[in-house]
């Protein structure tokens, strides 16, 4: 997967984790908490979600590199390069 | 011949939870849509552990634990369940103080509690902010020095009446006390603090009903009156759980039973480390509970102006040693309008809730038991009577539940109602560490306690079982 499809992937399990959000506006410089209603087990989903989807793992240590768009697909971009779109 | 619960059961599945609490409930709904053959398995005749329900005649149905979740259980609810359970968690508008320092009545939000500690009790509007953001911006990894008490202090010195606004109903709702560590008020305030105060509208008997029909749907093999008997290791990995009289293989173990009895009695010490087992005899259990069960005659009814949680206390100050003692001064009153249950019969009941240590309940003898749970009843008539007028000629039935009942039906060691101390969730954390394949899953150290603690502590061990067995 590219950077651009990584981005979509996360997109996608953020509208699923938050379907009542607008996810139009985000931007990817800025903390997901900054704007969304997110808490710790909505961080949590993201993780599960990659896992069930992907099949990449995320483990707990490394779970402050899901704070930000940017952040997350700059982490995940060499889990996920050698996965089809 | 008896029964066999365990009729058609396989040898062997990838995971077994034992309980089925709603952390076993939920490890076990996640596990099994996710494509595992999952066993859970409850020693009660019913599911639910301590979220249960039990019926009387004349069409009375108590709940134990209904009233009072925060707002988060709707998500976690719509996201670990199903859409049709998260549409019946509904608010409670009247949460209610009455004690000799303050009397109100507050929909629990943050909006009404600003409005509160800055109108009725003078506080500086800044400092209220300042109090949400610092309580809001706790995480569980931050240091556990300072305990709530002090961190109370910091934001509203020597103001005894704010400490119990903002500390008894955490108190009712997870056994929490002002000697914990801050963070675990600060975490479970927040959650409460947000939108209110809910609970599930159609009776805990609905809510276990359709879990259990969601079970159904994702595979879950449910098994009740099927005791874990043991947990065997075999070089350091989980293998077989030795069920009622039979051994069923294994891949994971999660365990919804108390942490001590997890490790000390289904497991058993000699296949741990020395220093996790010296860590784990550190862990202390919390405090249990007593209950008294009334209800009114069907054609009686109960003021809604009256509230629906009541927090009610003739005690000067708030101190947990008194909320403790048998000397009771502290009750919660959770009130059940018909609204509860709108599809059957019309009842009000009221189920009032205290704090109890076991050791004040266990070596009483039979009279003695009997005797104190009277008074108990007794004494719950009168405080009554100021909320339900005449409450003593009109309640028709009455009933109570001691820290003896409660290790009865759900086997926790001293009636625990809350599981364990702060310092239990490490422990729980580290036993797969320990064990290979073997998790806890369960009421720990405030923050995972109470309905949605306990569920979203299920979603995190199902998280760390899936990535084991991937």
């Amino acid at each position: 997967m590219t950077p651009a499809e990584i981005r979509d992937a996360v997109l996608d399990i953020l509208d699923t984790i938050n379907p009542d959000e607008d996810l139009s506006s985000l931007d990817d410089e800025k903390e997901f908490r900054d704007q969304l209603d997110m808490d710790s087990m909505d961080f949590l989903d993201i993780v599960m979600e990659l896992r069930k989807r992907y099949r990449v793992q995320v483990p707990e240590e490394d779970y402050d590199n899901l704070v930000s768009m940017n952040k997350t697909v700059a982490y995940l971009e060499p889990k996920m390069k050698d996965i089809s779109a | 011949m008896p029964k066999d619960f365990l009729a058609g059961a396989k040898d062997e599945y990838d995971v077994i939870v034992i309980g089925s609490g709603l952390a076993g409930l939920t490890t076990a709904n996640i596990l099994g849509s996710a494509g595992y053959q999952v066993l859970l398995i409850e020693q009660h005749y019913k599911l639910g552990g301590m979220a249960t329900w039990f019926k009387r005649p004349q069409g009375h149905v108590f709940d134990v634990s209904l009233h009072g979740f925060p707002f988060g259980m709707k998500k976690s609810c719509r996201r670990y369940w199903n859409q049709e359970i998260a549409d019946r968690i509904i608010p409670l508008l009247g949460v209610r103080f009455d004690n000799p320092q303050f009397s109100l009545t507050t929909p629990y939000d943050r909006e009404n509690f600003t409005e509160l500690l800055t109108r009725h009790f003078g506080v500086e509007h800044q400092t209220v902010t300042q109090f949400f953001d610092a309580a809001r911006n706790m995480n569980f990894y931050d240091e556990q020095q300072v305990t709530t008490g002090e961190f109370f202090e910091k934001f509203f010195p020597g103001r005894q009446d704010i400490i119990r606004l903002l500390m008894e109903p955490i108190t009712y709702a997870n056994g929490s006390t002002l000697e914990d560590p801050a963070i675990t008020y600060g975490i479970v305030f927040s959650n409460f603090m947000s939108k209110g105060v809910y609970t599930f509208q159609g009776g805990t008997d609905m809510f276990i009903e359709m879990m259990h029909d969601e079970l159904k749907r994702n595979n879950v093999d449910v098994r009740i009156n099927c005791n874990a008997n043991k947990i065997n290791t075999r070089r350091g990995a989980v293998q077989s759980v030795q069920v009622n009289d039979r051994t069923i293989r294994c891949r994971s173990v999660v365990s919804n039973a108390n942490l001590l009895t997890t490790i000390f009695k289904i497991v058993g010490e000699e296949v741990f480390d020395k220093d996790y087992i010296d860590e784990a005899r550190n862990v202390r259990l919390n405090n249990s509970s007593t209950q008294v069960y009334m209800a009114l005659g069907e054609n009686d009814s109960i003021d809604p102006a009256t509230g629906d949680l009541l927090f009610s206390s003739t005690a000067d100050r708030f101190e947990t040693d008194l909320l403790l003692s048998r000397d009771i001064t502290s009750r919660t009153f959770s009130f059940y309008y018909p609204s509860t249950r709108p599809h059957a019969n019309p009842r009000h009941l009221i189920v009032s809730s205290t704090n109890a240590n076991w050791d004040d309940w266990v070596h009483l003898d039979d009279d003695g038991y009997k005797a104190s749970k009277e008074e108990l009843i007794d004494t719950t008539l009168t405080a009554l009577e100021k909320y339900v007028p005449n409450a003593r000629e009109r309640i028709i039935f009455s009933e109570a539940s001691t820290p003896r009942t409660f290790a009865h039906y759900t086997q926790h060691q001293n009636g625990a109602s809350f599981g364990t101390k702060f310092e239990g969730l490490a422990v729980s954390r580290g036993l797969p560490e320990q064990i290979k394949g073997l998790y806890h899953a369960g009421s720990v150290g405030i923050i995972m306690s109470g309905w949605l603690g306990a569920i979203n502590y299920g979603v995190i061990v199902s998280n760390d079982v899936d990535a084991q067995l991937m």
